[in-house]
């Protein structure tokens, strides 16, 4: 199995609600918690496993605001496990998830430098490295339905915008959306063959803009006054 | 990158210290190093080990978790961190057993087995400083780091400031300075040189960009909103910048305090003999590494910040 998500660069609204279930779910979840600091100061932070940005991409009338939302993309060449000088940080066999043993883990911060999108945050008051674990705690849970055997931050998309399944599968949700609608890798030059997907925004045509006309003359304007005005 | 003060103390105090105990050694194994006893020899050795161990111990402070710090020994087959440790590690018991070997014969030719573990003792050290360069040459995401001149890098400025403080012993401790002067001259305009091939090298960016990093190359990309109102721990790691005219005079303080000015206390040392420049010479050199080395992680940029609006790395 190759377990990843799909993201529709298309219909993600950039709402913040998947970070939020990630961030509720998983600050109780295997590599909790998510801390936060000063959660009640001035400039509340804290540890998260899934961030939305938001880009404007082209320049106006040709622009469009595209989010991308980003965690651990699960990487097939995760370098950021093969840093790792104590071992704590794995790629399962089975299904390709990347985790981190937190009884392992020192907090060198080297495998947060070898992720190139960002992935691993470290938890400064644990001192451990923390990252998205594709809700590994959640996905395999056979006390849920199961329909709800899936990652929080897809379950939430209010926008069915984020698909969860297994690419190694052909007929699978998710590798039909990435053949239909040629969906694309983060940074594919790097080589580090991130499992995630984006599937990039439809081909449509701008709607069309109004285009207002000129305020009129002064000289008109004025008859225009005098016509309404003048009584005969 | 953000320039942690005990990863910049650890690589320039072990470079040095290290350099110190392979320059030594390589020179006590070709025949003496020139101007200075067994005695002295075992003071510069050991003087070595001491600032070599002084960084060990300041790059444990970078660790978050450091009770899991022995751990660092269990994936050497993949990871140049783990290599730099066990090879760090494994120093200790050869320069000891040199010690020892020292102690009892007086002498590193006296019998196979101390001239044995002088060879091992200098090509662990040489090791430890290759693979600490190794460990930034090796990550892909920062290509200002991602090339085969930071571990040569490393390794000279580790001999050249090893060779400028075993001059300095050398002078201290009264001994002609002329054929360890002559060297250190060589190694520092050697090091100065690979400084400047690295800075010329980073000059353009060259690598991934916006485009790709959002699958978005059909126009121009800027980041709205990042979605945080505070800081994280990628912004504090990754995001440091310093601001361009501050990089530009500091490059120019590591060509002055690094290498020109040491450069010109050992010529000074040649042609005078007086010990007082070769002292000068040594705290030059390792202020401007200490720059040198901040100056290696703020002009590095990881690809995170692409992510944040940057757009080229």
């Amino acid at each position: 199995m190759k377990l990843g998500l799909v993201i529709d660069m298309d219909t993600c609204v950039g709402c913040q609600a998947c970070v939020v279930a990630c961030k509720q779910w998983n600050t109780s979840g295997t590599l909790g918690p998510l801390t936060d600091y000063t959660p009640y100061g001035e400039s509340p932070g804290g540890v998260a496993f899934n961030r939305v940005r938001s880009y404007e991409v082209d320049v106006f009338p040709h622009s469009k605001t595209v989010n991308m939302p980003m965690s651990c993309m699960h990487c097939e060449t995760a370098e950021c496990v093969t840093v790792c000088p104590t071992g704590a940080s794995y790629k399962r066999e089975e299904d390709g998830i990347v985790l981190v043993d937190q009884d392992k883990c020192m907090g060198c911060n080297l495998c947060a430098w070898a992720c190139p999108y960002g992935a691993r945050e470290l938890d400064e008051a644990e001192g451990t490295m923390k990252k998205c674990t594709l809700c590994v705690d959640r996905i395999y849970d056979e006390l849920l339905p199961e329909a709800d055997r899936q990652p929080a931050c897809v379950l939430t998309c209010p926008t069915g915008a984020r698909h969860f399944g297994d690419f190694d599968d052909p007929e699978s949700g998710v590798s039909r959306l990435v053949r239909e609608r040629g969906g694309q890798q983060s940074l594919p030059e790097m080589g580090y063959n991130p499992v995630n997907r984006y599937l990039p925004p439809r081909n449509r045509p701008h709607a069309d803009q109004h285009r207002g006309s000129a305020p009129e003359g002064l000289a008109e304007r004025l008859k225009g006054w005098l016509g309404l005005s003048v009584n005969r | 990158m953000h320039p942690a003060l005990s990863v910049i103390v650890f690589t320039v105090a072990s470079g040095a210290g290290f350099g110190l105990v392979a320059l030594t050694l390589a020179l006590e194994l070709l025949g003496g190093v020139p101007g200075l006893g067994a005695t002295g020899v075992l003071w510069a050795v050991a003087g070595g080990v001491v600032l070599a161990t002084a960084g060990l111990l300041a790059s444990t402070l970078h660790l978050a978790n450091p009770k899991n710090a022995w751990r660092a020994f269990m994936r050497f087959r993949s990871s140049w961190l783990s290599r730099e440790a066990v090879f760090s590690v494994l120093f200790y018991p050869v320069i000891l057993l040199y010690f020892a070997g020292m102690w009892t014969h007086g002498a590193t030719d006296a019998t196979a087995w101390v001239y044995i573990a002088a060879v091992a003792a200098l090509l662990l050290a040489a090791a430890t400083v290759f693979t600490t360069g190794m460990i930034y040459a090796s990550l892909r995401t920062i290509p200002q780091w991602h090339s085969a001149l930071v571990p040569a890098n490393y390794l000279l400025l580790g001999v050249a400031s090893g060779a400028v403080l075993l001059t300095g012993i050398v002078a201290i401790s009264g001994g002609g300075t002329e054929a360890v002067g002559q060297l250190a001259v060589t190694l520092v305009v050697l090091g100065g040189f690979g400084k400047a091939v690295y800075y010329y090298w980073i000059g353009q960016p060259q690598g991934p960009s916006i485009n790709t990093a959002l699958g978005m190359t059909r126009g121009r990309v800027r980041l709205l909103e990042s979605g945080q109102s505070a800081p994280t721990f990628l912004d504090r790691e990754f995001g440091y910048q310093a601001p361009a005219s501050q990089l530009r005079w500091l490059r120019a303080v590591v060509y002055l305090a690094g290498f020109l000015l040491p450069l010109g206390m050992l010529l000074g040392l040649l042609a005078t003999g007086q010990a007082a420049y070769a002292v000068l010479a040594v705290a030059s050199m390792l202020g401007g590494l200490l720059v040198e080395r901040w100056l290696f992680f703020a002009e590095a940029r990881h690809t995170v910040n692409l992510f944040y609006g940057r757009q080229r790395c």
